[in-house]
């Protein structure tokens, strides 16, 4: 026997919050050396954003062309787009791998990993969202709000729908059978409830069982939020509720974080045995 | 290493004992895994697992590893009934190292940054570089994970599992589709590990990799322990006859005899010296292993 056995038990193991915080970094280099997830997660939004942008210049309320509506929607599919559809795609794929066995075996706490997903999610959202922000402002009409009343509100709709939308992604990571697969599995769901949410139409002019059924998800909530901060007030009467409804976004969000919570704890995998 | 009698006086590092797993299955019916099994694992020792594929083999060590439940038995690693382990209780982990079967994470980071930074996990850690000097990567250390060879994502993930200095390390299937001499060099590493004081339990298909490494093997099949013994002995291949076989004539003949010596003396006699094309022989541990194997199915 050799000292190396000797060692085992006296020192301690590195802080849940240190090791998660080391998953962070680890998982941003990865993240940025995988050219796929780079165009797909992070500049894919700003191309449509200057594709449906230069195409649609209408105006469709006083002040308001069509290309300033779907950046504010743009914005909010931004948190969708790094919280859940990252997740749910890459998390299989980390199954699939044997990353998740791999991590399972070594003497990490599963907070650890989730903390470095949030940090992951969180440093993707601020790159995406400001990237939006300085498009749709140089380009497309957006402009920046002026109150600090809409700044706080921005920032509530983007903690608060980060959260839920990370929360869902990793409840969701559960669903698709395989790694290959999960990316079909996600983007349509994303793309359909970008349509029924008026990201890409706008919201009050979609049938009524569209909206009925957008209104049930958080992307429709964040969409018509996102307007409340990026298009004159004058527009809430337009909306099909002709109000912001931001006290009940709040409490859509919420409960989805209940939701996706509850179901994330139950449902998720560490291996597909 | 290879005494038995000193390894039986040693301490024991794991201990199975009346293992069961039924995996449910309500279309194709339950499959039984591991249907009672016992064994004990002693310090430092290099304990081979044989079997055929469905044999029980990787869930065995998996419910040794703390990945999978059991249905009933005694479980101890290091002391400690991995089923009784918490989530947030890593001191047990700390101690074991895990080399997966197959594995593609990681694909897009330097062979270096991965060591470096599983080293984190740990709280008493190897030297990284080190680590990955003992384990013949040294030229690779900067190269991406995705570029290297089969036999050297192995040796990665070899150096991934002892990195923390595990006192016991799992090798599941570790030398799948190596070529000889990356197995050759493969089996160096592993001797090596167990000169240093790690207790290695394998599960492997080749019957050389279990004869060249370990102390004892034990044959499982259909989820039972057919044999557990030293890679000499096993299915009495120390007792077995030998086999004579020469050319009289240009007609081979074949002698099985308990005293080959005197076979080949009389053989000599008789041919006055040079025996035509001389080949004793005794069974080998394929041999063994296969007939074992087959004289269960026959049941």
């Amino acid at each position: 026997m050799t000292t190396n056995l000797m060692h085992a038990g006296f020192a301690k193991n590195p802080s849940v919050l240190r090791v998660g915080v080391l998953r962070g970094g680890i998982e941003i280099k990865q993240f940025l050396r995988q050219r796929e997830s780079v165009v797909f997660t992070l500049l894919f939004p700003v191309m449509l954003l200057f594709i449906f942008g230069s195409v649609f210049k209408d105006t469709i309320a006083p002040g308001v062309t069509f290309s300033r509506y779907f950046v504010a929607g743009m914005i909010a599919s931004g948190l969708v787009n790094t919280g859940f559809q990252q997740l749910a795609i890459t998390i299989p794929m980390e199954r699939d791998f044997g990353t998740l066995k791999r991590l399972r075996g070594i003497p990490m706490s599963p907070v650890s990993y989730f903390i470095g997903k949030v940090i992951l999610v969180t440093v993707s959202m601020l790159v995406q969202v400001g990237m939006l922000l300085a498009f749709g402002t140089l380009f497309f009409g957006l402009k920046l709000p002026t109150s600090t009343e809409l700044w706080l509100r921005f920032t509530w709709l983007v903690i608060v729908g980060s959260i839920s939308s990370t929360i869902l992604g990793i409840a969701f990571s559960s669903i698709p059978k395989s790694g290959r697969g999960a990316s079909a599995v996600v983007s349509p769901i994303v793309i359909v409830l970008q349509f029924f949410s008026g990201v890409f139409f706008v919201f009050s002019s979609l049938p009524k069982w569209m909206q009925d059924f957008a209104a049930i998800f958080p992307l429709k909530w964040l969409t018509q939020g996102m307007r409340s901060v990026f298009l004159p007030n004058s527009f809430a009467v337009r909306e099909v509720a002709h109000s912001w409804e931001l006290g009940k976004t709040f409490l859509v969000l919420v409960i989805w974080i209940i939701v996706g919570t509850i179901w994330a704890l139950r449902s998720f995998k560490w291996s597909d045995k | 290493m290879r005494n038995e009698e000193k390894l039986n006086s040693g301490e024991v590092a794991i201990e199975i004992i009346g293992l069961t797993k039924t995996y449910k299955d309500k279309k194709n019916g339950d499959k039984v895994a591991v249907d009672g099994i016992d064994l004990k694992v002693f310090r430092n020792e290099i304990f081979a697992i044989l079997g055929p594929n469905g044999a029980g083999k990787t869930t065995t060590v998996e419910i040794l590893e703390g990945y999978r439940d059991r249905d009933s038995g005694q479980v101890s690693v290091l002391g400690v009934d991995p089923s009784q382990l918490s989530a947030q209780d890593r001191s047990w982990r700390n101690r074991i190292g895990i080399v997966l079967q197959s594995t593609e994470d990681a694909a897009d980071l330097t062979v270096s940054e991965s060591v470096n930074h599983f080293a984190h996990y740990y709280s008493n850690p190897k030297n990284p570089a080190e680590v990955i000097d003992e384990v013949g990567l040294s030229d690779k250390a900067n190269s991406r994970i995705r570029t290297l060879s089969g036999g050297q994502r192995r040796r990665l993930d070899v150096a991934l599992g002892i990195i923390g200095g595990p006192e016991i390390l799992f090798l599941d299937e570790p030398t799948t589709g190596f070529d000889p001499e990356a197995r050759r060099s493969f089996w160096e590493l592993i001797r090596k590990l167990q000169s240093e004081g790690t207790t290695i339990v394998l599960t492997t298909h080749y019957l050389d990799e279990a004869e060249a490494l370990a102390d004892r093997v034990a044959v499982i099949n259909e989820g039972k322990i057919m044999e557990i013994s030293t890679p000499e002995n096993l299915g009495g291949r120390n007792e077995a006859k030998a086999r004579v076989s020469y050319l009289r004539n240009g007609v081979r003949e074949v002698v099985i005899t308990d005293t080959p010596t005197r076979a080949v003396y009389e053989l000599s006699e008789e041919f006055d010296g040079e025996i035509p094309e001389l080949i004793v022989s005794r069974p080998t541990l394929e041999d063994i292993y296969l007939s074992m194997i087959k004289s269960q199915e026959n049941k």
